[in-house]
């Protein structure tokens, strides 16, 4: 077996409520034992909140306040004004959220809470859809990908989360993937240590949601790394970025065909799929400077 | 018993900047804002009052009242004693968190300015905002003139610590937020006295993995209302006890409900806000004229002190109930709300629903002279009535 490199604290429990082969469950996992013991949670109804547990359960080892789905960045700040109100300006504010959370509905208290640079670290798990109320497309859905609600797969592209953050200056935005378990980690770890709003957005591969084996969500994320689909990088001051993984090197074909979500894509749909992602990659490694 | 604590600090000012010297006295530690009219003024004090440094309130202005309540409901959760202020439309965008605040039993304060809600547009004084947000679980109390609405932000605190549930203190726009009186300042230690911030029961805090809102399964949300009405069956209690403590320490007593010439009277208005003040003029008027009439001031709505209304309206032939709100297919709010209370009373009045002042329209003492001439021997109304 690879070693991971990863030393586990503890600081998320067995018996949490993930669907088996989750993702999701593991990055919580890297996330909580990076940010440690000193720390008050925020979650937004989502897959997040049900895998944290029903009351009186909580597979972490911090508290946490299951907010509304719009508000969880809102709620962040309030925990934070708290804090600072009691002296205890060091403990990190974690808030937790969906893209449905992120991307959509809580996009407006998040852009307030950048603007104001408030001191927390907001992680958006980006499964690409609501997919805890059964697969429906968000604002992150990409084009083409078939849900609920885009059962003919979506007609419009995934909406640019990181330039919109990046665009109010907040210090440090990073994406991140559970394939890249190190490099997860050390962006959790950074982000912990800077003063001001702090986005991480990792690429969630969700089994039912996305129609993936129970055995393949992080090697879909690999291959959504590797293909340029979910480039890694981060950026600093809403200006510097820095590319984590400096090529793409494999076609979208081998990402796709993982995937029931994309398995009524023809030739022509997979060749625009692909045209997209060297747009976007090509655009992304110019102001990267690569 | 002490003497009450005469202070002499009196100055001119309206009733939105009466709240924010009660939440200057009192320096709650978190306060999320967001401005709308005719609230602003109080967002604006407490700024100004930041700059002076005479507040140590942390003041946290996001974009909306939605995240003001949240931000609010937040800080609670991880144990600061919070304060927010809104009205009409602000107060509608938080209707979601308002049933949050209640449920996780966050004992919040909160200063609403009774407006008209929007379509169409308008910025009147009308409780239909704050009356339709009666079932969230929030105590509401309804404040007459800026001395009251200073003395009751501050007993606010100290009545949903007591109980672990949020309070909304309204007063009606414009008549109460803009109208100038003298409003003596109380002494800053007395309050902070009488409003010691006491152990709460549940907060987040590190080194505990205790949360807050967690998914519950039927048993045991059903419990949490439960408890609410437990909590809720203090409330009047609790109001008549912080009136008549800040009777003692100030000279000026407040209760669940408010008695003008009801003793030997024959014929009550009832009514919340500033509508009362008019009425306080008819009632005078009418005695004057050989009329026994009097006036009952609601000024806790939210729980409604049953026992109280019970005992003084048995006594008296007619109720003349004045809503300054409609809702609509029903009426009067506060009309349905005291029939309800009073159905099965063998005694009670025969009640006339009024409704005066909706969207802000003046009413004058004489139009409720009349309304006392027309209807104080008349058969009780089946329909509300929009008194012109």
């Amino acid at each position: 077996m690879k070693d991971t490199g990863f030393n586990d604290q503890g600081h998320f429990c067995s018996g949490h409520n993930a669907c088996a082969g989750c993702a999701e469950a593991l990055a919580m996992r890297v996330v909580l034992n990076e940010v440690g013991e000193d720390a008050i949670g925020v979650v937004a109804p989502s897959c997040v909140a049900i895998i944290l547990g029903a009351h009186p359960n909580n597979s972490a080892k911090i508290p946490f306040i299951h907010g509304t789905i719009e508000s969880a960045a809102a709620s962040a700040a309030g925990v934070k004004q708290a804090l600072i109100a009691q002296g205890k300006n060091d403990t990190t504010v974690l808030c937790f959220a969906g893209d449905g959370g992120t991307y959509d509905i809580g996009l407006q208290s998040l852009s307030s809470v950048a603007e104001r640079n408030e001191d927390i670290l907001y992680v958006c798990f980006d499964n690409e859809g609501y997919m805890n109320t059964g697969g429906q497309k968000s604002s992150s859905t990409p084009r083409a990908a078939a849900t609920g609600s885009t059962p003919l797969g979506k007609t419009t592209r995934k909406k640019n989360m990181v330039e919109i953050l990046a665009a109010h200056r907040i210090p440090y935005i990073a994406t991140a993937s559970t394939s890249h378990m190190g490099d997860l980690a050390e962006k959790v770890r950074k982000a912990k240590a800077i003063r001001g709003t702090k986005v991480l957005i990792i690429i969630i591969p969700c089994l039912p949601g996305w129609g993936v084996a129970d055995d393949a969500a992080t090697k879909v994320a690999r291959l959504a790394v590797e293909t340029g689909v979910f480039p890694l990088f981060e950026i600093e001051d809403g200006v510097k970025y820095t590319m984590s993984v400096g090529e793409k090197t494999k076609e979208i074909g081998s990402y796709l065909e993982l995937q029931k979500r994309y398995r009524h894509l023809d030739d022509e749909g997979r060749e625009g799929l692909q045209a997209e992602v060297n747009e976007n990659w090509e655009r992304l490694a110019e102001i990267a400077g690569k | 018993m002490n003497a009450p604590v005469r202070n002499t600090n009196v100055q001119l000012m309206n009733g939105n900047h009466a709240v924010a010297w009660g939440v200057r006295l009192l320096s709650p530690d978190v306060a999320p804002l967001y401005p709308i009219t005719p609230q602003t003024p109080i967002l604006e004090k407490l700024i100004d009052f930041q700059s002076q440094d005479v507040l140590s309130t942390r003041l946290l202005t996001p974009e909306s009242e939605h995240s003001a309540m949240a931000g609010a409901i937040a800080a609670s959760a991880t144990g600061a004693r919070v304060f927010t202020a809104t009205s009409s439309q602000g107060l509608l965008l938080m209707h979601e968190l308002l049933h949050y605040a209640a449920g996780a039993r966050l004992p919040i304060v909160m200063f609403n300015v009774n407006r008209t809600p929007a379509a169409p547009w308008g910025f009147w004084p009308d409780q239909i905002d704050s009356l339709s947000q009666r079932d969230t679980g929030w105590i509401q109390l309804y404040t007459e003139t800026p001395q009251e609405s200073l003395d009751t932000t501050i007993q606010a605190f100290r009545i949903a610590e007591a109980c672990e549930m949020p309070v909304m203190v309204n007063h009606d726009a414009f008549y109460v937020s803009h109208a100038v009186e003298p409003v003596e300042i109380p002494d800053q230690e007395m309050v902070q006295n009488f409003a010691k911030k006491p152990d709460r029961s549940l907060w987040l805090e590190t080194g505990s993995i205790r949360s807050i809102g967690t998914p519950i399964g039927q048993a045991g949300w059903n419990e949490t209302r439960r408890e609410m009405d437990v909590a809720m069956q203090r409330v009047v209690g609790l109001t008549e006890e912080a009136g008549r403590v800040w009777g003692e320490q100030t000279g000026r007593h407040y209760g669940p409900l408010d008695f003008y010439r009801t003793d030997d009277a024959e014929v009550v208005f009832v009514t919340m806000g500033s509508m009362a003040g008019t009425a306080r003029e008819a009632v005078d008027t009418l005695r004057r004229n050989g009329v026994a009439a009097g006036l009952i001031r609601v000024r806790l709505f939210r729980p409604l002190p049953i026992s109280g209304l019970r005992a003084a309206l048995a006594k008296i032939p007619t109720a003349i109930v004045l809503d300054r709100n409609y809702s609509p297919g029903l009426g009067g709010v506060l009309h349905q709300e005291l029939k309800a209370e009073l159905y099965g009373m063998e005694n009670a009045p025969r009640m006339h629903g009024m409704l005066a002042g909706v969207g802000g329209v003046n009413v004058p003492p004489e139009t409720l002279e009349k309304l006392v001439i027309d209807y104080k021997d008349a058969e009780q109304s089946q329909s509300p009535i929009w008194v012109d």
